[in-house]
């Protein structure tokens, strides 16, 4: 009788990750929102590069020795009429969104007619501004932060709750089928969390770096180097951090789901790790502009791979400060990893009721 | 051969096997009978390492079970389970790859295996699809895909239907005859004694009766008798050594002192009338088993 050799831990690890990948990729659900994700993301892109590509200019009619004027000023679409009455008449029929005419009455020698409110980017650009020193600029504007607040914190927390609940499910049913009494008998139990937080990790890694991958292609295509040679730096760290912190979140994850037998009990169970994910999510879009909050959460482990990539894109972060964070990170991750292990490996076996979470980590 | 000396375990204070020590030869088929709660799922786990005994050992040819040697097992868990979204020659082939085996003839033997349990044509099935009995199936081709040095196996036949039944029974035994020990669990005593060489019986915890199936029988045969005569056999009650249990015209039930008191009956039997029948008494499975669980 031929004795098959046990594969060592790497191999058995991968067999297990290779399987946990090819379920998922299996699934026409995850395809098709996968899918539904990607076309969100270049989607938002190449509109962004449409309206960023295209400013319209603002409409206006003039008269006489007012064309020159408003053409000089370079912000003004204009359109010349004959008389003042018929610049009016554009105005009111929303052609034009303001009139310049020529006024000897008035200082400067024009009038500029608006419909009901004055029109400010057309008095703006027919003005004389004084010289304007800033003392500390900001250095991106507020709306194109928030946009990137929301696009990281977004990703971050769809991805890692897919993922998460897959790893999840994923070890309630072993549980639930009691399969896992014959891959315990196969394998070691520490294999069976390795290859699960791998397989798991790199899909969700795929995921983001697809997404990185679209959008900033997608910035190329549209034309908007400026804004990637702005954001760029920042969606690479979100990868690095992503890839480190979804392990960590991986390992939350199955060690929670291995407290509990049935799928009716996983969400319940799995309510903290899941408050957790959506944390940085909800702190991001709140406070995006918040230097102390931003900061605080660019080191707290949980939130790092949303705050850090954050003050990065805002130029807050020193070059050294993501490395510390990831520093930080990755200790942390060792040793939930190292916890969700133990946590696992004792609730693994315990079928029934739900095993308190002190039980698991006491007994070894 | 596996050993199993003096395992206890308990539960909080619920003391679920006490001194359980039995043998499981290889080449044979052991079978593992017990009421409900008696301590045969329990027993299996510890045999498999999921589940630590208290005191006790499990031995394997004389040396301690470790997990290296566990992973060489083959097992069907009480409660059946394998992945209800993957398709059946593909799940029995990736548990056969997890236990070592290259993935093409792990591929190779899962088809070979799922083809004489007679899924042959639900390879590319869904677990889930199938019925309970075909899971069933897939269940035991999960626990012998790579061929398992010792084989336990939880109730294999529950759940089956009788062709079913001969099927996996066929399967079992040509396994068996390549000398691994073999030991299963069933309420369908039947089943039991149509299929073991050995058997233990368990309850309550404790090991009330292990030995061969013609051992046991030997064991719990009384020296009873049944006759049936052409003629009244009315004469057996005044016969030496003869005790009538049930008596009927030509026919008689009876225990006997010795061997020789019946051939005794035997030949004044012959000498009286014509026999129709005449034969000891042997307890069927069923019979012993509620004796020694008594």
């Amino acid at each position: 009788m031929t004795r098959y050799q046990t594969p060592s831990f790497l191999p058995a690890t991968r067999l297990v990750a290779e399987r946990e990948i090819r379920m998922k990729l299996r699934s026409r659900s995850f395809l098709i929102s996968t899918g539904i994700l990607m076309l969100l993301v270049l989607g938002s892109v190449i509109v962004a590069g449409f309206t960023g590509a295209n400013p319209s200019l603002t409409k206006v009619a003039a008269v006489g020795t007012a064309v020159a004027v408003a053409e000089e000023s370079g912000v003004l679409d204009v359109t010349e009429v004959g008389t003042a009455d018929e610049a009016k008449a554009l105005v009111e029929d929303e052609t034009a969104d303001a009139a310049i005419v020529p006024d000897s009455a008035s200082e400067t020698g024009f009038t500029v007619i608006g419909l009901d409110a004055a029109p400010g980017d057309v008095i703006s650009a027919l003005s004389i501004t004084p010289a304007v020193e800033l003392l500390d600029p900001a250095s991106t504007d507020a709306f194109l932060a928030y946009i990137v607040s929301i696009g990281f914190g977004l990703v971050f927390f769809m991805a890692a709750i897919t993922f998460g609940q897959t790893i999840a499910q994923s070890v309630v049913e072993e549980k639930q089928t009691r399969v896992v009494e014959i891959l315990m008998t196969a394998v070691p139990v520490r294999v069976l969390l390795a290859g699960k937080i791998a397989g798991n990790s790199l899909l969700a890694f795929g995921q983001i770096l697809a997404i990185a991958i679209v959008a900033g292609v997608g910035m190329l295509a549209t034309g908007q180097d400026l804004l990637l040679a702005d954001i760029g730096p920042s969606i690479i760290w979100f990868v690095v951090f992503f890839a480190f912190g979804f392990i960590m979140l991986a390992a939350l994850f199955s060690a929670t789901a291995s407290l509990v037998s049935r799928q009716e009990d996983l969400a319940s169970a799995i309510s903290p790790v899941t408050t957790l994910v959506m944390a940085p999510y909800i702190l991001i879009i709140l406070f995006n502009t918040n230097d102390l909050i931003v900061g605080i959460m660019s080191y707290v482990p949980f939130s790092a791979p949303v705050g850090m990539p954050m003050r990065v894109f805002l130029g807050t972060a020193e070059w050294w400060e993501p490395w510390l964070s990831l520093g930080v990170l990755l200790a942390f991750t060792a040793a939930i990893v190292a916890v969700g292990a133990r946590v696992y490996e004792n609730g693994l076996l315990r079928m029934g009721a739900k095993v308190k979470l002190l039980d698991a980590l006491k007994r070894s | 051969m596996l050993e199993l000396q003096n395992i206890n375990r308990s539960f909080g204070d619920r003391h679920v096997l006490k001194d359980v020590s039995f043998t499981v030869e290889g080449g044979r088929m052991t079978g593992f009978v017990g009421g409900n709660g008696a301590g045969k799922t329990t027993t299996m786990r510890v045999i498999l390492g999921v589940l630590a005994p208290d005191t006790g050992t499990v031995t394997l040819d004389g040396s301690p079970v470790t997990s290296a040697d566990r992973t060489a097992f083959g097992y069907m868990p009480e409660e059946r389970g394998l992945y209800p979204k993957m398709k059946v020659g593909e799940q029995i082939a990736y548990l056969g790859r997890l236990h070592g085996m290259p993935a093409a003839v792990a591929t190779s033997r899962a088809d070979e295996l799922l083809d004489r349990l007679g899924l042959g044509e639900r390879l590319g099935d869904t677990v889930e699809s199938l019925s309970l009995g075909n899971q069933q199936r897939a269940q035991i081709a999960a626990a012998l895909v790579h061929d398992p040095d010792v084989l336990v196996l939880d109730e294999p036949f529950s759940g089956l239907d009788p062709i079913a039944v001969e099927t996996v029974l066929t399967v079992l035994k040509d396994f068996a005859a390549k000398g691994a020990p073999v030991l299963f669990s069933s309420h369908q005593l039947d089943i039991v004694e149509r299929l073991c060489d050995d058997l233990v019986v368990i309850a309550d915890g404790a090991i009330r009766a292990r030995g061969s199936r013609e051992q046991l029988r030997a064991e719990h045969t009384l020296p009873r008798y049944e006759i049936q005569l052409d003629g009244d056999a009315g004469w057996l009650r005044t016969e030496a050594g003869v005790t009538v249990l049930e008596f009927d015209g030509g026919y008689a039930l009876f225990d006997v002192d010795d061997a020789q008191t019946a051939q005794r009956v035997l030949s004044r039997a012959i000498a009286t009338s014509s026999v129709e029948k005449f034969a000891p008494r042997v307890p069927s499975l069923a019979q012993i088993f509620r004796e020694v669980i008594r």
